[in-house]
């Protein structure tokens, strides 16, 4: 049985203090009025904030152009009023952000984890527990995300444009798509969803830590059938999952690949977290059964699926970049005007980094260099959802501080508790799995 | 000095991956092993070094990407820049998503074409080429190890591989 260490509880109350401190900073310091934030935004220009000079310039040569005074204001007026519900939104896309990464991590960890089921692999056995606890992270986090919708949907914040009937009033497109995009439909599917999926990790988990008790087959083939049907649910709810919560904030956007880039994400991610959590669980002397050639499998996984990601993420941007329609075109045009750093950045991050250290056969057994292409590819990642939502919700007025810091604090520390809660709740060995023996002597 | 070469006959995998580990704990020296198929840690077992292949596989990748960049720069930015489609000819950088399936694919190309060039120059293979082969069954289902031996010492030596498993042991002078 693995116990929590103090220190490791400990630091996961500080993570989860400080975010909160963090979070609150950042929901106070939103503008709460219009006022506030021409304040703001003339502080920046006093500063010779880029930001917010390019916005003048760009507004003063639009309004000559235009030659009336009265443009002049209007058009200003509407620039504050951008600006100002973009920096609302700040401190509710900065939560956002990284809620969605570590529920997807956890998410992705037990598709892992029934992929592993299903495929009968041979290796994996004494990795379940990892895999189920980190999956441990889905209920609370299912509970946030709902939260969250909830909140949303009362118009608390601005993230999904379809939902402020106001515009939906003035806008035609997305006038065509309320009878998917309407607040009933979107919360009775992401309540459907979330529960589909929580139940699964429920009964999966809990028929596996059943058979450590009897000499039972059927409970494994059970869970065989189980996995089965949670993979083909999972895959199609995630669909629509990546839609509602994520391609929705781009409301006039849409992309067919989408789902799968997410999906690439969450689950190159998950891997990585299952291969963090399991050095970090062998280092302090739990699993003495995983070896080096557990790792080195794990590593693969990080290796191929890191460039799975990119395959997709190329695939999606060459082909709106070649055709380079303009509907589809303004998603990209968005990030590359705004984000540029970070829009080329994550690639080098998540592709070129893991590409070069993990393709050495020998590099994927020693344990630090994968730990440090893992912590760059969580980052990484990380960044690859701030570019998926930041963009829709606070467009130019993006920064790196102390709200996203104190969010991804905050929700590193909640995962960190409630995935080491969840393996010290099961025995580290799944007893009774008919594989165990197997890849308790697995040698690659 | 004339050299002996002896020719140990198994028929089972097990068996000579037995002979191979005390061949080699008795200080004999291992010609060459010959089987049917490949047996798994055998290379370790005889004292092989790692292969490097995969290490010349890498540096022909990074080769055949040099000259897909090239390539593509010579002939769409500097030669002929031409206006296509109103894609940005410019700059390398400009079009470079075009350019990268034509990249990724002479990567792939000439790690793939050239690694195996060189396994087969490295390993001596060629059409027509006479086949080495000391004994036909171990295409089939027979496994044979060749350990070297002194004129003096032979007899000493094919005792030795009796010992190990081995069902014929023949002498062959070269």
């Amino acid at each position: 049985m693995y116990k929590m260490s103090n220190k490791l509880r400990l630091s996961a109350i500080i993570f989860m203090v400080v975010g909160v401190i963090g979070i609150a900073y950042g929901f106070l310091n939103a503008p709460s009025s219009k006022a506030d934030a021409k304040e703001i935004l003339e502080h920046k220009a006093a500063h010779g904030d880029s930001h917010a000079e390019e916005g003048n310039t760009h507004q003063v040569s639009e309004d000559n152009a235009h030659g009336s005074e009265h443009a002049d204001e209007a058009h200003g007026d509407e620039h504050l009023e951008h600006a100002y519900h973009q920096m609302q939104n700040r401190p509710w896309s900065a939560v956002m952000v990284p809620m969605l990464f570590f529920f997807l991590i956890a998410v992705g960890a037990l598709v892992f984890y029934a992929i592993q089921n299903v495929s009968q692999a041979g290796w994996s056995p004494v990795l379940f527990r990892v895999m189920q606890g980190i999956s441990n992270y889905m209920l609370p986090g299912a509970i946030l995300i709902y939260l969250f919708l909830i909140l949303s949907s009362l118009h608390l914040n601005h993230l999904f444009v379809w939902m402020d009937p106001e515009t939906v009033a003035h806008d035609e497109v997305i006038q065509e798509k309320t009878p998917y995009l309407n607040i009933p439909f979107f919360l009775i599917r992401s309540a459907v969803i979330l529960l589909a999926w929580v139940g699964f990790r429920k009964i999966l988990v809990s028929n596996s830590v059943k058979q450590d008790d009897e000499l039972n087959l059927s409970l494994y083939k059970k869970n065989i059938k189980l996995s089965i049907a949670f993979l083909v649910t999972f895959i199609v709810t995630e669909a629509v999952v990546s839609w509602d919560w994520i391609m929705s904030i781009d409301t006039h956007w849409y992309s067919t690949l989408f789902p799968w880039f997410v999906f690439a994400s969450m689950f190159v991610s998950a891997i990585t977290t299952i291969a963090l959590v399991t050095v970090y669980l062998k280092s302090k002397g739990y699993l003495e059964q995983v070896n080096d050639s557990h790792i080195h499998d794990l590593a693969k996984f990080m290796f191929a699926f890191s460039i799975f990601w990119t395959y997709l993420w190329f695939s999606q941007f060459m082909l709106i970049w070649y055709a380079n329609m303009p509907e589809e075109v303004v998603y990209f045009v968005s990030r590359l005007e705004n984000y540029k750093l970070m829009f080329f950045g994550i690639v080098a991050i998540n592709f070129v980094g893991p590409l070069l250290i993990l393709m050495n056969s020998d590099f994927k057994r020693i344990n630090w260099l994968v730990v440090l292409t893992g912590i760059l590819i969580l980052v990484g990642h990380y960044f690859n959802f701030f570019l998926l939502i930041m963009p829709g919700t606070v467009g130019e007025s993006w920064a790196i501080g102390i709200p996203e810091i104190g969010s991804v604090l905050f929700f590193l520390g909640l995962f960190i508790w409630f995935v080491f809660k969840g393996i010290s709740k099961l025995s580290l060995v799944p007893k009774h799995s008919p594989f165990l023996k197997e890849s308790q002597h697995y040698h690659y | 000095m004339a050299n002996y070469t002896l020719q140990a006959l198994y028929e089972d995998d097990d068996h000579l991956m037995k002979a191979v580990k005390e061949t080699r704990s008795g200080n004999h020296h291992i010609e060459e092993v010959y089987t049917p198929f490949p047996v798994h840690g055998l290379d370790k077992a005889a004292g092989l070094k790692p292969t490097r292949m995969a290490i010349t596989s890498f540096m022909y990748g990074v080769l055949g990407l040099g000259v897909a960049i090239w390539m593509m720069n010579f002939m769409m930015i500097d030669d002929w820049p031409r206006n296509i489609g109103g894609k940005p000819s410019f700059s390398y950088i400009q079009n470079m998503p075009a350019f990268v399936p034509i990249m990724f694919e002479l990567t792939v190309f000439f790690a793939a074409h050239l690694m195996v060039i060189t396994f087969y120059m490295r390993s001596k293979i060629w059409p027509f080429k006479k086949a080495e082969n000391p004994d036909p069954r171990t295409t089939d289902d027979h496994f044979l190890m060749e350990v070297s031996a002194e004129k003096n010492n032979v007899q000493s030596v094919a005792e030795f591989l009796h010992a190990t498993g081995a069902k014929e042991v023949t002498l062959k002078q070269s």
